[in-house]
């Protein structure tokens, strides 16, 4: 087991026994767990179960087995975060986001990062999400992640780090504005004893950023549509949801068609230019001509009409680089060459196999550390040294012994605890963050709050809605 | 050697088919082994036929019929003077770091057997790039029989060394997964290939591998035919794997099926090239 | 609208329309069927007919071993294999609304998939008589739902016009096929007229178009053959006649030609269909073949949907 976790309600405390023990953040809304009758939340958790059946209904029942159609679980209880703690948070993205787009910039430009030594040449050009296509054009306002989802976990009172960069199509924003949707249906007066910044206008944000990056070619109101790869994607209904709260298209591959150079919609007042696609759609089947020929989903002939300028892809093609966990942990390196600065949000410690030092020591803590494959993806690749049999230790000694290129690893991190309802009552459990960004050519915008996932199981530090994780409501206070 | 090339691509389609586009790489480009002298791309039907350069530095024409039509041809015509350079390209247009050609794809991966065989080649002799590499396209073309089909017929290498056999992208495809495997970058090049003494009609055209040798640089090599590239070759695109370097990746909408008929002639031209 | 949208809201009304209309035949065929054979009951060809007019007799021989009232009625209810089955209409009506879900009122959404989970209870069973008369008005009753909620929530705007396309086209394809089949049965001299069987046969048409009423509410008549077929052909009052359709078709396209401020070939061809409709007179279409009117009628029908589909869904 990790150590004693920061709990954001009680801090160290563990359960509090005194007003004292409670952080002044979570004052009201300790007051009002203790004061509200038990069987009046139960009540509350089962309104919320239908609510999200019925405002949620127009997506769970494109489930596969739409009779019980599946509801990530919703904790009633929200998690707190501070005006100052949201600000400097806020700093940390935009500086993240930003170096992200220039070092994007950079190795499909100059590759000046390289030249410098700031990053390994091989971690870029042998991996595949780095796209030799991208070399050949700029793309508008040298902007290439539009919709970031950056992961945070917190450790403390003041440690922050950022665990993954989701810079391709993250997912989960749906969640986070339904979840305010339905605290300000059953919970109004909790509302009224807080200043929680609203959340509400994260469509117009993006509908704002997205139309800022229309090609020159667009009118003064661009065309914007969300490319879904389909009813059968496990997150159309936040493709459904998002456009319909855009006042957008939502398209599949088959209502899209180029033709010299240029991408339409087939509507019934026939073919519509299209200016910026808000993609939900991997890199991969974009463009059966440039990527995988077997792909239904994609536009044939839409990287043309990319690359000659005439339509802007949210996001840009070959971000997945930066998402890269080999290449997260060059990013503080990349943070500092690109903006001058000192990294507002750390990284959690790295250890590069590739370097002979970091794998030595790799290798003689393997039961503490997580060790995580660099181009894989899911958990096959992956060691949570402290959860692992010796055996399973030994198997993964071999693998990393015969390609530690591969491999990076980190200390088990103790994630930071929320109160939580289980089936015992109200308890601590692990969280952590994933707020949006969102890149403009005009700004940056981050909509305070995000996506707050939790580990239902006592003691689980995995948040993934595949692994039994949960969601709450986020609340930036205001004041 | 002055090489004519003759190369028709013909569809045919049980209907009209819609929204036709076709990505041709089909221009070759000089190098210090090659001259093109002329050299023409000619669809059959109207439309729009627009010239790029791609990531790799290949030609690359976008094609797109005006209408729906239930035929193409793509006439590919022209004419290169070749020099032996003894498989060395040189003068190419490079536009993508060495290191990149180290990548996996879907088509090109080191199978534990590919490996296997990967390290018996270095441990047969002299383990430095070049006579390795040359022991390794013995290797895969002994291990491998040639089955006559289109390119479009090739598999992921894993699948074709283990089958033994397979068309002329497969036996390219496996060697460059085991040049890789040793940290060799190596690549697909496809183009045509005049066989000696021979002016017949042919039925693809050809695809083989480069890797780069130190000191050297890139060198071609042949796993079909088991030899070094010589100025029988004409060297059209290259990519990390066929399907970078492929003459047509098409798409269409309708027209039921396709029917895919090659005429090529590679041929000797009369006129000798200057010395 | 993108064109996809427009499509999936044509074919959810057609389907609809479609399995109440199968629906009808079906009651219609039992209806006669069960009279005493003295009426002509048992010896008339009611399964066969009804088979014809609902759905695709080549589509059913290789599944079933002869045509009676059990093969039938699992063939044009049940049976997977019958594109326009009443399970069949049901599951396309609601693959169709899935994917226009936000295209779509609550109410409508409720209706169809309300419609595809409660399928399910009768998919399995072995109905007796009455459960399948129940079946058969519980299906007419999803499409009278359904109608209703487009009529009373849907915005009017091209979103819901285009779901009234679909219901017309397959409504004027629907009576086009019911007098494709039966036509024989009003033309004089193939019975002795008056007959209690040409009587009941007659009626039968028009409780399949659900028209007996108002039969005698237009015509203030017996039931005659010539006016059973006026009814369904040329009468504007009556909401399944030829007329009618067209004329609902031709309302809504002029209101999408507005909308979008251009006219095409689906305007052209429905006006002058409509047109030709309010100028004909049921003793000619007689005079000049009665099943020819018909067929030719199926075939500009079919050019108008065809029009439809490429000028709009495409």
């Amino acid at each position: 087991m990790a150590a004693v976790a920061f709990d954001e309600m009680t801090a160290f405390a563990g359960a509090a026994t005194s007003p004292d023990d409670v952080r002044e953040a979570y004052g009201q809304l300790k007051n009002w767990l203790d004061t509200t009758p038990a069987d009046h939340f139960n009540t509350r958790r089962s309104q919320a179960e239908l609510l999200f059946r019925r405002i949620g209904i127009t997506f769970a029942v494109y489930g596969d087995n739409e009779s019980t159609e599946r509801l990530i679980p919703f904790d009633i209880i929200p998690r707190v975060i501070t005006k100052p703690e949201w600000g400097f948070l806020e700093r940390g993205l935009k500086q993240r986001v930003t170096a992200i787009n220039m070092f994007l910039k950079d190795i499909y430009g100059a590759q000046e990062c390289i030249k410098a030594g700031i990053i390994p040449a091989d971690l870029v050009y042998k991996n595949a999400h780095y796209r030799m296509e991208m070399r050949s054009f700029r793309v508008p306002h040298d902007l290439y992640v539009h919709i970031a989802g950056i992961d945070i976990v917190r450790t403390g009172e003041n440690d922050f780090f950022v665990l993954e960069d989701n810079a391709r199509i993250p997912s989960g924003v749906s969640y986070m504005l339904e979840n305010r949707e339905v605290m300000l249906r059953l919970f109004p007066d909790l509302f009224s004893r807080h200043r929680v910044a609203p959340v509400e206008n994260y469509p117009d944000a993006l509908l704002a950023t997205l139309r800022s990056l229309a090609p020159a070619t667009a009118t003064r109101d661009p065309t914007v549509v969300l490319l879904t790869p389909g009813r059968y994607n496990s997150a159309f209904y936040e493709h459904s949801f998002l456009a319909d709260k855009l006042g957008v298209e939502l398209v599949e591959a088959g209502d899209l068609f180029t033709k010299d150079d240029v991408v339409y919609m087939r509507t019934t007042e026939g073919p519509r230019r299209v200016d910026v696609i808000y993609r939900r759609l991997d890199d991969d089947f974009l463009d059966p001509l440039v990527f995988r020929p077997d792909s239904m989903l994609g536009v044939p002939g839409i990287m043309n009409a990319y690359e000659r300028g005439s339509v802007t892809l949210a996001n840009a093609v070959g971000t997945g680089i930066a998402d890269d966990k080999a290449v997260y942990s060059y990013m503080p390196e990349i943070v500092k060459f690109f903006t001058g600065e000192e990294p507002i949000l750390h990284n959690v410690p790295t250890y590069r196999c590739r370097e002979k030092e970091a794998f030595s020591y790799v290798m003689d803590n393997l039961s503490e550390l997580v060790v995580k494959e660099v181009n894989g993806s899911g958990g096959y690749g992956m060691l949570v040294g402290p959860h692992a049999t010796k055996r399973e230790i030994e198997e993964f000694a071999k693998r990393l012994r015969h390609a530690p290129d591969g491999f990076i690893a980190q200390p088990t991190l103790s994630l930071s605890t929320c109160p939580t309802f289980v089936a015992s009552g109200v308890a601590p459990r692990h969280v952590d963050l994933r707020p949006f960004v969102l890149c403009g050519a005009d700004e940056i915008r981050i909509v305070p709050g995000g996506l707050t996932r939790v580990a239902l199981k006592e003691g689980s530090l995995v948040v993934n809605s595949s692994q039994g994780g949960g969601t709450k409501d986020t609340w930036v206070l205001d004041a | 050697m002055r090489i004519r090339v003759v190369h028709e691509t013909i569809y045919s389609y049980e209907q009209p088919a819609r929204g036709l586009i076709q990505v041709l790489r089909m221009t070759p480009r000089d190098h210090d082994g090659q001259y093109v002298r002329r050299w023409r791309i000619e669809p059959s039907v109207d439309g729009r036929l627009t010239e790029r350069e791609d990531g790799y530095g290949n030609v690359v024409h976008w094609f797109t019929p005006d209408q729906a039509s239930d035929a193409l041809v793509i006439r590919v015509t022209g004419e290169v003077d070749t020099h032996e350079t003894h498989g060395i390209v040189r003068g190419a247009v490079e536009r993508l770091p060495e290191t990149f050609y180290l990548r996996d794809t879907d088509l090109v991966l080191p199978s534990p057997e590919i490996q296997a065989l990967s390290d018996a080649v270095a441990g047969a002799g002299d383990p430095a790039a070049l006579p390795f590499l040359h022991r390794l396209m013995a290797a895969v073309h002994a291990h491998m029989a040639y089955t006559p089909g289109p390119a479009s017929a090739a598999v992921p290498s894993p699948k074709a060394f283990e089958a033994g056999a397979g068309v002329c992208q497969d036996f390219a495809h496996v060697f460059i997964a085991a040049a890789r495997y040793r940290a060799i970058p190596a690549r697909y090049v496809s183009g045509y290939h005049r066989p000696e003494g021979s002016d017949a009609e042919q039925e693809t055209p050809h695809g083989w591998a480069e890797a780069l040798v130190p000191d050297l640089g890139w060198v071609g090599f042949d796993p079909t035919t088991g030899d070094a590239t010589t100025e029988a070759y004409i060297r059209v695109a290259s990519g990390l794997d066929y399907l970078g370097a492929a003459p047509i990746r098409g798409s269409r909408t309708g027209g039921g099926t396709e029917t895919l008929d090659v005429k090529l002639r590679v041929e000797q031209a009369q006129a000798a090239p200057q010395s | 609208m993108l064109s996809r949208t427009a499509d999936n809201l044509y074919w959810l009304s057609r389907y609809v329309e479609r399995a109440e209309f199968v629906a009808r035949i079906l009651d219609a065929a039992h209806r006669l069927a069960s009279l005493p054979t003295s009426y002509g009951g048992g010896e008339t060809n009611e399964w066969a007919s009804a088979l014809a007019s609902a759905g695709d007799p080549e589509v059913f021989k290789p599944h079933y071993d002869g045509v009676n009232a059990a093969t039938v009625c699992d063939f044009l209810a049940f049976s997977p294999h019958n594109p326009s089955s009443i399970r069949s209409c049901i599951e396309s009506a609601r693959e169709n609304a899935r994917s226009v879900r936000t295209a779509l009122t609550t109410e409508m959404w409720d209706t169809i998939n309300g419609a595809w989970l409660e399928l399910r209870s009768y998919e399995k069973k072995d109905l007796d008589r009455d459960a399948f008369t129940r079946f058969l008005d519980w299906v007419k009753g999803i499409s009278l739902t359904f109608d209703g909620s487009a009529y009373r929530t849907m915005l009017r705007n091209d979103t819901y016009w285009f779901t009234r396309l679909g219901t017309a086209i397959e409504r004027a394809d629907n009576t086009a096929r019911i007098l494709d089949v039966k036509y024989k049965i009003l033309l004089p001299d193939t019975e002795k007229i008056g007959g209690s069987l040409d009587y009941f046969q007659w009626t039968t048409i028009l409780r399949e178009v659900s028209a007996f009423n108002a039969y005698h509410w237009v015509y203030r008549e017996s039931v005659k053959p010539l006016l059973v077929a006026d009814l369904l052909i040329l009468n504007r009052q009556m909401p399944r006649s030829f007329a009618n359709c067209y004329g609902v078709l031709v309302e809504h396209l002029d209101l999408i030609a507005d909308a979008y401020g251009r006219r095409g070939a689906s305007q052209r061809l429905a006006s002058n269909l409509l047109a030709r409709l309010e100028s004909e007179e049921i003793d000619r279409v007689f005079a000049s073949g009665l099943h020819e009117f018909v067929i030719a009628f199926i075939g500009e029908n079919n050019k108008v949907g065809a029009a439809i589909a490429e000028q709009y869904l495409g």
